[in-house]
């Protein structure tokens, strides 16, 4: 599934103005399996869940300067949020915007459940190795996450809080954390706007709070499209002040 | 309201090998060795603590705010909560707070955040990164110790109170912590301590008026 370039123009009515988004590429993303481009400013990446109950966990970091990357503590203090959806936008240390969500056909992103490691994975399914079950080993997600680090020659140090796309985590009034079973179904989907050069990395393994006992490979289908540049009217711009103020940073950062 | 738990101390300040006051506005480095308690005092009332902790033999092995929640299944920190490190081992556990709750998902502020937050303008007042950036610097001075930006990662906010609702919002509320409140920690390992003692003035979290804190250290008994 490596198409390149085809231009087939999505199109699609925002106030007045008809806007023109051409996919590049599409690809399949297969469960536990982890993932990294460097998203351009100017594109985007739509993630659709395949199947039911998925998780792709994701971490954010700029491009051009690896030291700046995606603040969780900050994500969510600037938006007053503790769910990620359609408006709300990944702010990096240095007060910028790595990427905006445009679209999301789910309602909520976990920004804290963190991810699974080698210990919880043993625990919960038992060991699997590679040399016994080849493809359906299991994998975990902290170790996906460090290894796709290490090829930008980062390391443990270098590691954030992730969000959880597809999973959800309520808290309570007195700050009990519930995983919602069954949160995402197949065909619901999120976009992502690049708003710097993000290098993106992207993990499909199991969300570490998910009390479903099986181990599970859920794939997901990935596009990266051409999308036009946030306008004045944006959306994401305008949801509140925080945000145009983060818009207004990152477009004086390409200045 | 969370019912909170109040667990006091039986240590006595008389007793502690170390005691320091940390100014707001000032940062605080220093090792607390296996077994060692340290006490942090908010000695004038809602003053927001911006802590961070590393396996004092690998700075790599830090506080990761996701696996202390997330194995606690409660976002809110007090006595009984293990504070876990990125390589899942305990750093510390909380053995007394006459608080009931502190923050670990609002973050330490900074120049940059408090452009975002309050107004383009405000880039040059204070900020709890900034006293982390000179409180790793001064620490890597001696070989052996590097600790740099990457290392300052999500912190917990002693005494602030960062409410999140069952509908995913998230606020920043005025404190529920009052002068002389404390919060104990026993180090289960040899473990480093960063503090910023926040200078925030433009949010409840110190309620307007940044103000010292005191750090206790006792010797393992």
């Amino acid at each position: 599934m490596h198409r390149a370039c085809i231009f087939v123009p999505l199109k699609c009515w925002k106030g007045t103005a008809i806007l023109n988004s051409f996919i590049l590429w599409e690809e399949i993303l297969p469960g536990s399996s982890t993932w990294s481009h460097i998203l351009k400013r100017g594109t985007a990446l739509r993630i659709e869940a395949i199947e039911n109950s998925t998780n792709v966990g994701a971490i954010f970091l700029n491009a051009d300067n690896l030291s700046e990357r995606l603040n969780l503590p900050d994500t969510l203090k600037a938006q007053q949020i503790a769910r990620l959806t359609t408006g709300s936008v990944l702010y990096s240390d240095m007060g910028r915007i790595l990427c905006s969500i445009t679209d999301d056909t789910l309602g909520w992103h976990d920004p804290l459940g963190g991810c699974s490691d080698a210990t919880l994975v043993a625990k919960k399914y038992g060991r699997s190795t590679y040399q016994a079950a080849k493809n359906s080993w299991h994998q975990n997600a902290l170790d996906g996450f460090l290894i796709e680090l290490a090829k930008y020659g980062l390391n443990s140090r270098d590691l954030m809080m992730n969000v959880n796309f597809f999973s959800k985590v309520e808290v309570s009034k007195d700050g009990n954390m519930r995983f919602i079973e069954n949160h995402s179904t197949a065909g619901t989907a999120v976009e992502l706007r690049a708003e710097m050069n993000t290098l993106v990395i992207l993990n499909t393994c199991q969300h570490p709070m998910d009390p479903e006992k099986s181990y599970a490979q859920r794939p997901v289908k990935l596009t990266i499209k051409k999308v036009e540049a946030p306008g004045p009217n944006d959306f994401c711009r305008n949801v509140r002040p925080e945000n145009s103020r983060g818009f207004t940073l990152t477009e004086r950062y390409f200045l | 309201m969370q019912e909170t738990m109040i667990q006091s101390s039986p240590r006595l300040p008389e007793d502690a090998i170390f005691s320091a006051t940390v100014e707001a506005g000032d940062s605080f480095v220093h090792e607390i060795l296996q077994g060692q308690f340290i006490c942090i005092i908010d000695l004038e009332g809602n003053q927001a603590v911006d802590t961070l902790f590393y396996n004092a033999h690998n700075y790599a092995d830090r506080y990761s705010a996701q696996d202390t929640i997330r194995e606690q299944n409660n976002i809110y920190l007090t006595t009984g909560t293990k504070l876990i490190s990125t390589e899942r081992n305990v750093l510390l556990t909380i053995v007394a707070d006459t608080c009931g709750r502190h923050d670990t998902l609002g973050g330490a502020c900074a120049t940059e955040s408090n452009m975002v937050r309050y107004a383009i303008e405000k880039r040059s007042m204070h900020a709890c990164r900034q006293s982390f950036l000179k409180g790793a610097r001064d620490w890597s001075k001696q070989p052996g110790r590097e600790l740099e930006k990457r290392d300052l990662t999500a912190n917990i906010n002693f005494f602030m109170n960062v409410p999140v609702t069952p509908a995913g919002e998230l606020s920043f509320e005025d404190g529920v912590s009052n002068a002389g409140k404390y919060v104990e920690l026993r180090a289960e390992m040899d473990t480093l301590i960063v503090i910023s003692n926040c200078p925030q003035l433009n949010n409840p979290c110190n309620a307007y008026n940044p103000t010292p804190v005191r750090v206790l250290i006792w010797d393992a008994k």
